[in-house]
């Protein structure tokens, strides 16, 4: 079968940063109309290669042809003119502002220099419906959740290649999308799904990196490995199971992932530990009773907005209940803050870990020791050798890598910021650890490692509740399942054999368990 | 709320269709241009209350509402120029010096270099343009926050009132005193040349604002800045512009402060700036940027000013109450906004 002419071509990409060589050699191709993957752990290069190619990182080597010319990127700018657009994980777009305006603002249609805003919505309106959207252009930003304000930060990147919008087909070439999936749920992701297929009916390439194997095997035509900076292999997906797919990102065979599976589950007659009675707040989740056991793993499945966050608020005190009570062994706590709730021994991983966790300017050693400093007080400082002595344990048992104390935690990769995290809290040595979607967009590897630490720490006696967006993590290392649907925490299901993701997601459907 | 894919209109309004409506009541609630209508309200009803109360005083000539614009036009001139500036999610300290400075540079030229005032206007305009374009170029060249910027920007320009001179000079030239004078009759009442011209900038303002890419740009870089940048919008270009249109509304302020009151002074204007800010937030627009409307600035002088008049129909009241009576409106406002923002999220 003869190939058609790719759209991009990038042949032998090199991309030095001091001391490390990114991408070494980097061959990858877009073809017109098809959606394309592009695979690899973090720290695979990914990145690099799409900084590369949107002109955010200047190329040390190697040739990037578009459309049969060859081209030089330098900015953002000229790759958006070029017919190149990006829709990264967060949306970058103006929340006060009306869908419309977000679209078109910057080229907005003028006459005389007044923006004609009749012309400038009804070009939205077409736009929109054209792409197969239900969405009010006219209404603020704000007023839509997340993932629709994706969707109008992708059609705002079509939009860019044309001189006023809309009219006759996108003049975007080639559109990536990086991580667009992560903080969406699953009707979502389908919407976005059906908008990337229309486009690529239409003719557009589509670079589309995610984390979630799945979905890449949902909608993605073909896919580019990446390891550690250089081109692993390009296949059609349909050619390369999962299993494949995942021993090439590694480099090495799943057997670590199919350890967990024998692990999990011994029986857990702990006493209780945890015992909360008609514990509720308004809009944030209605009254639940809840009790955990000591070394007992429980997990939350629902969707997204669900109220699996907001009931791990309330039991850390982040959130102040309106009705209900919490005991922690037998004794009745008043969690009016997250301080009472560290100080019964209570740790909270939260999901945002950049904006709510760490640090990004200061130290591995330093992150690592706050929770710890925090809970003796200031003026009891930890003696020095203690300290390094106790950060070098966490940072050996995590596998933080780089094992540098002094690396400043804002340039690690995802995964490993996410142990450092860990180590925080690990080193309270909490009774119960909460964690909020403690692998979201962090590698497979470091992945299987989280999830290992977390059955290895409750054997060790330290219950944990686990909230997790992606069905089997739950299904696989709870002991309990807590299903949540409409902020309402619906039914608590021992694990068992018997349970399959079905039976959850038929329950977080129908709302009760049989 | 730990953040804004956890909100609940994500849940709330998700549906299998994919038809995200938000319901009518979340709109109005969410619709910005609420507090101006609450702004308006308040001053009808203050109105209406002085009305009934001053009835046998005057309170009901319509003169005593036109002379709120005689009397508070170069505030509204100055409040409109900060409204770009909070609009683009910054802050200008620097107005009331600016326009101080324009008092003493404009009644100095006059009297005691006798340069005509057809040429010292734009003379005056000029530098107060200029001196908003150099405080934006260094806030966006070296990214300093506004408030020390234009902090500093406050203290040159009073200290180089008294550069000038250190005595205040009273301006005895016939031009000026001709224009002061000059009235516009709507037959009700009459306005005088500077309620005129203020409105005609916040004609102007409330154009620019809504139908000129650059006006669209202000909210964009407000709401939030590092998305404008990612939007290939030129948000430095437009901070420096907001900065220029403000200090040129503070020297047209300037302007029409010395019509008003016909003399410079070197303490002038003291703590204006605070004024504009406050008819600018009680107006209904964010200090956080990105929200508002000019037209709410307008309502904002105007309730301002309205508390000055009813204080002086009282008579028996210090004119100190207009500050405790601001004071309390503002506090109140920000707590409205408080609620609202925090309404427009859940």
């Amino acid at each position: 079968m003869a190939e058609p002419r790719p759209v991009l071509e990038m042949a032998g990409i090199v991309k030095e940063f001091p001391g490390v060589r990114a991408l070494s050699d980097v061959d990858f191709r877009l073809f017109p109309g098809e959606i394309h993957a592009l695979m690899g752990e973090n720290g695979a290069g990914k990145s690099t290669l799409i900084k590369v190619l949107t002109g955010v990182h200047p190329l040390d080597g190697g040739t990037i042809t578009l459309d049969g010319r060859s081209v030089r990127i330098t900015s953002p700018l000229q790759a958006q003119q070029a017919g190149i657009s990006t829709v990264y994980q967060e949306v970058n777009l103006c929340p006060n502002l009306s869908v419309a305006e977000n679209i078109f603002i910057g080229r907005e249609p003028t006459r005389m220099g007044r923006i004609q805003w009749k012309q400038l919505r009804r070009q939205a309106a077409e736009l929109v419906e054209r792409l197969g959207l239900d969405i009010d252009v006219g209404a603020p930003l704000s007023s839509y959740p997340l993932a629709v304000q994706q969707l109008v930060a992708i059609v705002r990147s079509l939009g860019t290649g044309t001189s006023t919008g809309g009219g006759e087909g996108p003049g975007t070439k080639v559109l990536i999308l990086d991580e667009p999936t992560s903080s969406l749920d699953r009707d979502e992701v389908l919407q976005l799904f059906a908008l990337m297929r229309r486009l690529k009916d239409e003719g557009v390439a589509i670079l589309f990196v995610s984390h979630f194997l799945d979905q890449i095997y949902e909608v993605c035509d073909r896919m580019t490995v990446l390891r550690n900076g250089t081109l692993v292999g390009e296949h059609m997906v349909r050619d390369l199971d999962q299993v494949g797919l995942v021993q090439l990102m590694l480099g090495k065979a799943m057997g670590q992932l199919d350890e967990l599976h024998d692990q999990q589950l011994h029986s857990h007659a702990g006493e209780t530990l945890v015992r909360a009675e008609g514990l509720g707040r308004t809009g944030g989740i209605a009254p639940f009773d809840l009790e955990i056991r000591k070394g007992e793993v429980i997990g939350l499945a629902g969707l997204l907005g669900s109220g699996r966050t907001e009931l791990a608020r309330l039991l850390f005190g982040a959130d102040q209940p309106d009705s209900g009570k919490v005991s922690i062994e037998g004794r009745q706590v008043s969690m009016s803050a997250p301080n009472d709730a560290i100080g019964a021994g209570v740790a909270f991983c939260s999901e945002n870990r950049k904006s709510e966790g760490l640090v990004p300017d200061l130290t591995v050693r330093e992150n690592i020791i706050l929770a710890l400093q925090a809970s003796r007080g200031w003026t009891r400082p930890i003696p020095v050798a203690q300290r390094d002595e106790l950060v070098a344990k966490y940072i050996k048992a995590l596998d933080i890598r780089p094992a540098n104390p002094e690396a400043r935690v804002g340039q690690l990769s995802g995964g490993n910021q996410q142990k450092v995290l860990l180590a925080r809290w690990l080193i309270t040595q909490p009774k119960l650890l909460i964690l909020d979607e403690p692998t979201r967009g962090i590698d497979i590897g470091a992945k299987a490692e989280i999830q290992k630490l977390v059955v290895s720490l409750s054997e060790d006696g330290m219950s944990v509740l686990y909230i997790a967006a992606e069905l089997e993590e739950v299904l696989r290392l709870s002991h309990t399942i807590g299903v949540l649907r409409d902020r309402r925490l619906v039914a608590q299901i021992p694990n068992g054999p018997e349970i399959t993701t079905t039976r959850i997601l038929e329950t977080i459907a129908s709302g009760e368990h049989q | 709320m730990s953040a804004t894919t956890k909100s609940p209109t994500a849940s709330d309004s998700r549906t299998a269709s994919g038809s995200r409506t938000p319901s009518k009541a979340a709109r109005l609630l969410g619709d910005r241009r609420l507090p101006v209508a609450v702004t308006a309200l308040l001053f009808l009803l203050m109105y209406l209350g002085g009305l009934t109360r001053y009835q046998n005083f005057g309170f009901t000539e319509p003169q005593v509402f036109l002379n709120l614009f005689i009397d508070n036009g170069y505030l509204l001139v100055a409040a409109v120029g900060v409204t770009f500036v909070i609009l683009s999610g910054g802050i200008d300290l620097s107005v009331g010096s600016v326009i101080g400075f324009t008092t003493m540079f404009t009644a100095w030229l006059v009297e005691r270099q006798g340069l005509p005032l057809l040429v010292v206007i734009p003379m005056a305009l000029a530098v107060g343009a200029f001196g908003g374009f150099l405080m934006g170029y260094v806030i966006h060249n070296f990214e300093i926050q506004p408030f020390i910027v234009t902090l500093a920007g406050l203290f040159l320009f009073r200290g180089l009132c008294l550069v000038i001179s250190k005595e205040s000079i009273s301006i005895s030239d016939s031009s000026v005193s001709s224009m002061a004078e000059r009235q516009v009759s709507l037959g009700i009442g009459f306005l005088s040349l500077g309620a005129i011209i203020s409105l005609v900038v916040l004609a102007v303002a409330f154009y620019v604002l809504h139908y000129t890419r650059f006006g669209r740009r202000v909210y964009a870089v407000g709401g939030n800045e590092q998305s404008a940048l990612l939007m290939g919008l030129p948000q430095g270009g437009t901070k420096i512009a907001v900065y220029t249109v403000s200090g040129f509304c503070s020297a047209l302020a300037g302007l029409l402060f010395t019509l008003y009151i016909q003399s410079g002074d070197p303490l002038h204007a003291t703590g204006m700036e605070l004024d504009a800010i406050a008819a600018v937030v009680i107006g209904g627009t964010l200090l956080t940027g990105g929200s508002g409307y000019v037209l709410g600035t307008l309502f904002g002088v105007l309730v301002l000013g309205l508390i000055k008049s009813l204080i002086q129909f009282e008579g028996t009241l210090s004119s100190w109450w207009t500050k405790i009576a601001t004071g309390v409106l503002l506090c109140a406002f920000i707590l409205i906004q408080r609620f609202m923002t925090t309404r427009r999220k859940t």
